[in-house]
């Protein structure tokens, strides 16, 4: 069981968190939804819930409630910049498909 | 992979929900609904696998079968069971198909036909609504959703009657429509953008009862339909019936049976034509109703030769959309094969010969106008975002030339037959008469050049113009059209603002085969048309000075013509007065008295100008002016 970030998306997300000036680390999550199945959550996390799992990777706390970590288990979250756009990826080996459109995912 | 944003606790962007939209291809014969899944376009099957539903209704007693099952039927209630609706879709009955009414017990009724049928009159909305319920219930099965909308294919032919009523029939199915599609542009849809080609490309759609051929110009992810034409009564259903009428002769039949064997030699026929299209020759059997068993042997060679007018009859219509296209077989990049009569090899090889290119067929026929709507609906519904490579444009023709009456009865064409729609023209008008404050605009569709002979689509009267004298007034006339092909004209007075407008609401009644005898009217006759022009043009003119004439008489007559040179006009006037009123029709007489009447003023009319600089002169010195 674990869930990694890339050296790049752990000092955005430090940055991130520190312009914020508050913050326990991130929430990972899963939602059923979008056209292949499976949607990608990224929040602020300002407290861990009992349940929640906790990786720490690279400096930041990466929260997983216990229902998402089945799909998620082996993810690496990466930061990556293309073209104009720059955003988090999810490299999941978990999943199986993706939409047309990239915003969900099938296992 | 889209990439993601981290956002505040709990609000997490919900991912964009997919809206649910299909794509529909109501057919003559067949139908089917498609969908985009992960990116890709697939017809969606039934329970049992099968993608095509057979576009036959049966109805039972408090009960309702649509598809294979209902044309299972068709040869035991032949009333009760109907199939090729389509060729009824906004007709009336004086316009419906002569096949149709050999089959059904047509009826009457407000706008559109019925057909008399178990569960009461059912009008070939209702009927379609039946199919395309069926699809809806298919779709959101397979789904497991409700469907934001859908995109509905209409053969390219079809007009704003037959487009409402399919708009109407999916209403009453409960389905939401997005945009009706030309059956052609889905086609030329689903292959631009699965093989990216570019260019011009024919689309020859041999359906089950109609055939279309569009010119179509793909250009970087853009469609413009450049030309449609086609024949509204030709289809695989003719083949089976040539088919048909051979299989009775040669099996010794007499020309006419009941019914229920009508329909069982029919079933036949199109069994036997599917399967020549893979083998060289089959064995034709059926039991007819009283127990004797057919057997005739067919080989293809006969079977061609039975439709091979078919087939050359449906290179007409490809010859004069390539003519109003401007353009010749060797401009044509490709050609794509739609429908699954396009699968008979013949057809192939005789579409080959005249483009002198081999077709594109490496999507299914049957399915390719369905797959390309589902991409449209796909599009329309939001689930593809602006600026990605699939961000396409799409453009449409307008099938007949649209314009307004203007005096003597003549058309004056505003929006010119296969202009692309959306658009959007004006032009400027006048008035006629002096202190003239109405003006009555007559919208009529047609390519002919009186009014008579064209459709009338709406009336209406721009009223409060100021008075002004004739001709001082400037009408602008804008005529719109959506992009669902519906129409809206405004008439606008520049100088006041004042302001009219209409929507056309098409009226179920013009039939396709209607707009092609327009075409064809318009194509016999333009000699005709354009003496009668010249006649209507010379009374009008007549007229208009007759008008001036008398108004500058009233004005100055007394004032600056003595009485013998006032009876020389008056008399010139009076001449052609009568010659318009005898209405001789004679062009030539008319100009000439004109002319008299030109020559005979003309003094007078130098005097007045002569006068009126007088009068504005009068009292002003060099300098000032």
């Amino acid at each position: 069981m674990s869930i990694t970030v890339t050296e790049k998306a752990a000092r955005h997300i430090q940055k991130t968190l520190d312009k914020r000036g508050k913050g326990f680390g991130l929430r990972l999550a899963v939602k059923t939804s979008g056209c292949s199945g499976m949607a990608y959550a990224l929040e602020f996390a300002d407290e861990s819930l009992p349940e929640d799992l906790v990786f720490e990777c690279a400096g930041v706390r990466l929260l997983v409630d216990p229902r998402s970590l089945p799909y998620l288990d082996g993810t690496e979250l990466d930061f990556v910049r293309e073209g104009l756009n720059e955003g988090f990826k999810f490299n999941n080996p978990n999943a199986k498909a993706e939409c047309g459109c990239g915003e969900s995912f099938a296992v | 992979m889209a990439l993601l944003q981290i956002a505040e606790p709990g609000l997490a962007a919900a991912p964009h929900q997919h809206r649910l939209a299909v794509g529909i291809d109501l057919g003559t014969t067949n139908s089917l609904v498609a969908t985009v899944a992960s990116g890709l376009a697939k017809a969606l099957p039934d329970a049992d696998g099968h993608a095509l539903l057979p576009s036959v209704v049966r109805y039972t007693e408090g009960a309702l079968i649509v598809g294979r099952e209902a044309r299972a039927g068709q040869a035991d209630d032949p009333h009760n069971t109907i199939a090729s609706v389509k060729r009824l879709m906004g007709r009336s009955l004086a316009d419906a198909d002569e096949t149709m009414r050999s089959h059904y017990q047509l009826s009457d009724g407000p706008g559109m036909v019925g057909i008399e049928t178990r569960a009461g009159r059912k009008t070939p909305v209702e009927v379609s609504a039946d199919i395309l319920r069926a699809l809806r219930e298919r779709a959101e099965a397979s789904l497991g959703g409700e469907l934001t909308g859908a995109v509905i294919t209409v053969p390219a032919y079809f007009d704003d009657a037959q487009r409402q009523a399919t708009k109407d029939a999916a209403r009453i199915a409960g389905l939401n429509v997005l945009r009706l599609l030309n059956e052609p542009t889905a086609a030329a849809i689903a292959y631009g953008l699965d093989n990216a080609a570019e260019g011009t490309y024919a689309v020859y759609d041999l359906g089950g009862g109609t055939f279309d051929i569009s010119i179509l110009k793909l250009t970087r992810g853009v469609f413009e339909v450049l030309a449609t034409n086609g024949d509204p009564a030709l289809g695989g259903d003719d083949f089976d019936q040539r088919l048909a009428v051979w299989l009775k002769a040669q099996a010794g039949l007499p020309a006419e049976l009941p019914i229920e064997d009508e329909r069982r030699i029919l079933a036949l026929a199109r069994s036997t034509k599917e399967s020549l299209s893979a083998v060289e020759q089959t064995l034709a059997s059926v039991t007819l109703g009283d127990g004797q068993v057919i057997r005739v042997a067919v080989t293809r060679a006969q079977f061609i030769e039975l439709t091979a007018e078919l087939v050359s009859r449906s290179l007409r219509p490809v010859r004069k959309a390539l003519r109003d296209a401007g353009l010749g077989p060797e401009d044509i990049k490709g050609v794509v094969m739609v429908g699954g009569s396009t699968r008979m090899p013949h057809v192939q090889s005789a579409v080959a010969a005249l483009f002198g290119t081999a077709p594109l067929n490496n999507l299914d026929p049957d399915q390719v106008v369905a797959l390309g709507a589902a991409m449209q609906a796909d599009v329309l519904a939001g689930n593809r975002k602006s600026g990605s490579e699939a961000d396409w444009l799409l453009l449409d023709v307008c099938p007949l030339s649209l314009g307004l009456e203007t005096m003597g009865g003549l058309v004056e064409k505003i929006v010119p037959r296969n202009s692309t729609i959306p658009t959007a023209r004006a032009q400027d008008f006048t008035t006629y008469k002096d202190g003239q404050t109405a003006m009555s605009v007559h919208v009529v569709q047609g390519e002919r050049e009186i009014v008579s002979e064209c459709r009338s689509l709406a009336r209406f009267t721009l009223r409060g113009i100021p008075p002004m004298v004739a001709g001082a007034a400037r009408i602008r006339v804008t005529f719109q059209i959506d992009a669902d092909g519906l129409l809206s004209v405004t008439a606008r007075e520049q100088t006041s603002g004042v302001e009219a407008h209409v929507e056309v609401k098409p009226s179920y009644g013009l039939g396709d085969g209607e707009v092609a005898r327009m075409l064809l009217d318009a194509y016999g006759t333009g000699e005709i048309d354009a003496a009668t022009r010249m006649l209507r043009e010379a009374q009008v003119e007549a007229r208009r000075l007759i008008d001036a004439t008398e108004a500058a008489l009233a004005a100055d007559g007394a004032a600056l013509l003595s009485p013998p040179e006032r009876d020389i006009v008056q008399k010139a006037i009076f001449a052609l007065a009568e010659l318009l009123e005898t209405d001789e029709g004679d062009t030539r007489k008319i100009r000439a008295a004109t002319d008299a009447l030109n020559t005979a003023s003309g003094d007078f009319a130098a005097r007045r100008m002569d006068a009126s600089i007088k009068r504005a002169l009068a009292g002003r010195s060099l300098e000032t002016i």
